[in-house]
């Protein structure tokens, strides 16, 4: 009778500490899942900073500035243009 | 020892009870607090107890982007800061306001005039960049704060600045599809209960409090390139034609999707302090006008379908002129006997209008009306109109002519494009749609294919040679379309120095891609007419587009035959 109980005892002590440390580990998790979770927000604005940026300097007025001016690019005309493909009858 | 223990003290009787009952006592009364604490108190303790650890916190939600169709971003909104100032609280050296004024990048004397203008709270400004409302916060001016807001940006800028709309303040939609898309956009902040440690961090979840909504993203059916290409060119022309203003629809001929959509003037959704009320409309949509000849197609294929003509049925227009009871009408430029076929090449009012008698006002209405005339084109943006179509009951004889050829009429441009893909479909009237479909919506028959396949020849020829706008032609691409030139309302007398030029088409004709319709309002150059106006303008943002979007050619790269030397066909409506 004693022997169980003893047993019991010590199983009881075992779960309450492996309770303990459990429930600290998943603070420590979930502190570092906020500061995970934290870093996609970051990120996300970030990204949509990016987008802004690309898309500023992906401009076609600016583009195309640069085409003609710089590159001094410009469109062929009608009778410049060779169309391949399929034979015409 | 022993002695003690041989004579025993006697306590005074009355000690023990009266340790006891002290004791007892004292049990009593904190048995007492301790009901009070828990009865009466609970709710005050819990919530001591409670802020120790745990925390409201808002979860932010924002506002979901526009997109194109090809998710190249229109709208986005990102965090940034707002830096603000109690005047009255404040207390900064020369030396900090000037340090203040770098890191805002403002001019001293404009930091000085806001903080002095005697308001109590004053915007230093808004929106400032996170790192440098960091160098802000670095200088620790007492009064100075800032706070976190979302502020909207708009890549596109004034291209698509009429389509896309803009926010207010709190990333509220004020205009466009900013306005008419709110609920889909918007998001909505939550909060939520965390558990924090010493160190501030969150531990634990407790609940939801209200969970946030974030905004969704919108794929608009816009195509960012041909958007600028139609922004562009119509800017050219309305420049060149020192008009007022302008508009471009370019709809997908098998979605009725509208792909681009352009307005001037404009305005930059970025910055629009000093933009004017009148620039942020979308003239397209909210705005009519008499169509003019365009609307011609629309009769003769009224009366096609009637069976009341054939497409080379003789029309005699001689003299050039039809005079019903007191009103005459006029064609610009005299003909003779004409076929169906060249009252819409040669754009002959007599012709349309003696066309247009020979029908019931009844079926006449039904054809228009069935074209979507006089119903708004339901794409759901804010202040769409679906102008005018007085019902047929009313129409004098005098009205049904001139409504042959576009007045007394009113649509608006997006109206007369859509209207269109009954030409360039078999028949058939698509929706339109400014958010990208993924299938395309079911049409709704309004003339027979044959009836529409006779119109479309009818409209190619219009922009060959001895048609009212061969400027018109696409190299490497078979086109069709109509011109219109109507003169504006001026009052209620037709003006005769102002007009509307438009030109309505679509291309390949083989198989018909992308529909156009170009509208310049009050062309002051000399140039007045769709044909010499307008024309130009379709041919090229019609031929880019379609080399854009790789649509294969359907005739020689030489078949553009411009008349030089021959005076434009003209028409006058």
């Amino acid at each position: 009778m004693t022997r169980a109980n003893v047993i019991l005892l010590v199983l009881l002590v075992v779960c309450a500490l492996s309770l303990v440390t459990s429930r600290h580990q998943s603070r420590k998790l979930f502190a570092e899942l906020e500061r995970e979770q934290a870093l996609t927000r970051k990120y996300d604005i970030e990204y949509g900073q990016l987008q802004i940026e690309q898309s500023t300097w992906a401009m076609p007025t600016r583009v195309e500035k640069i085409a003609r001016e710089q590159l001094r690019m410009q469109l062929p005309g009608a009778g410049r243009i060779e169309v391949m493909g399929e034979a015409r009858p | 020892m022993r002695a003690l223990a041989q004579s025993p003290v006697r306590l005074p009787q009355l000690r023990a009870p009266l340790v006891f009952g002290t004791l007892l006592l004292l049990f009593v009364a904190l048995l007492g607090r301790s009901l009070f604490l828990q009865r009466f108190d609970n709710a005050f303790l819990q919530e001591q107890g409670s802020s120790r650890y745990s925390r409201d916190i808002e979860v932010p939600a924002h506002r979901g982007r526009i997109v194109d169709r090809f998710g190249e971003p229109l709208a986005i909104s990102t965090p940034v800061k707002a830096v603000w100032a109690w005047p009255e609280k404040m207390d900064a050296t020369p030396e900090q306001l000037r340090a203040l004024a770098t890191a805002l990048e403002l001019p001293l004397a404009t930091l000085t005039r806001k903080l002095a203008d005697g308001s109590e709270f004053v915007y230093l400004k808004r929106p400032v960049a996170p790192d440098a409302a960091e160098r802000v916060a670095a200088l620790q001016i007492k009064g100075v704060h800032d706070e976190t807001e979302y502020w909207r940006y708009y890549p596109g800028g004034e291209v698509m600045s009429q389509i896309v709309g803009f926010t207010g303040d709190h990333d509220i939609g004020q205009e466009g599809i900013e306005l008419a898309q709110q609920s889909w956009l918007g998001g909505k902040p939550g909060s939520r209960r965390v558990i924090i440690n010493r160190r501030g961090e969150i531990v634990e979840d407790v609940a939801s409090i209200r969970a946030p909504q974030e905004g969704r993203d919108l794929a608009l059916a816009i195509d960012s390139r041909l958007q600028y290409l139609a922004f562009r060119e119509l800017k050219a022309a309305i420049d060149a034609n020192r008009a007022k203003a302008g508009a471009l629809v370019i709809l997908d001929a098998t979605t009725g999707e509208i792909v681009a959509l352009a307005n001037l003037p404009a305005y930059n959704p970025n910055n629009r302090s000093r933009a004017a009320r009148d620039r942020m409309r979308n003239r397209a949509l909210t705005d009519t006008f008499e169509p003019g000849s365009s609307m011609k197609p629309f009769t003769i294929a009224a009366a096609l379908d009637a069976g009341r003509l054939t497409p080379s049925t003789i029309i005699d227009t001689a003299p050039g002129t039809l005079t019903i009871g007191t009103a005459t009408i006029h064609d610009a430029h005299r003909e003779g006997a004409l076929t169906v076929e060249q009252v819409i090449q040669k754009s002959s009012n007599v012709g349309a209008a003696k066309i247009a008698l020979s029908l019931s006002p009844a079926t006449m209405w039904q054809t228009l009306s069935d074209a979507g005339f006089g119903v708004t084109p339901q794409t759901g943006f804010p202040g769409e109109v679906g102008g005018r179509l007085r019902p047929a009951k009313s129409w004098r004889p005098i009205e049904q002519a001139t409504m042959a050829y576009g007045h007394g009429i009113s649509v608006n441009l997006v109206q007369l494009a859509r209207a269109y893909t009954v030409f360039a479909g078999d028949g058939e009237l698509k929706p339109v749609s400014l958010l990208k479909v993924d299938a395309p919506g079911a049409g709704r028959p309004v003339v027979k294919p044959e009836t529409a396949r006779a119109v479309r020849h009818m409209l190619e020829m219009v922009v060959l040679p001895g048609g009212t706008a061969p400027k018109a032609q696409v190299a490497g691409y078979r086109v069709a379309g109509k011109t219109g030139t109507a003169h504006k309302l001026d009052g209620k007398s037709y003006s005769e120095s102002q007009y509307i030029a438009s030109f309505v088409g679509f291309a390949p004709v083989s198989n018909p891609r992308l529909i156009v319709a170009v509208m310049i309002d009050e062309p002051g150059a000399g140039q007045y007419y769709g044909g010499a106006v307008a024309a130009p303008v379709f041919s090229s943002v019609m031929g880019a587009a379609l080399r854009l979007l790789s649509v294969p050619t359907d005739a020689p790269m030489n078949n553009v035959i411009l008349p030089p030397d021959v005076p434009d066909v003209r028409e006058e409506t």
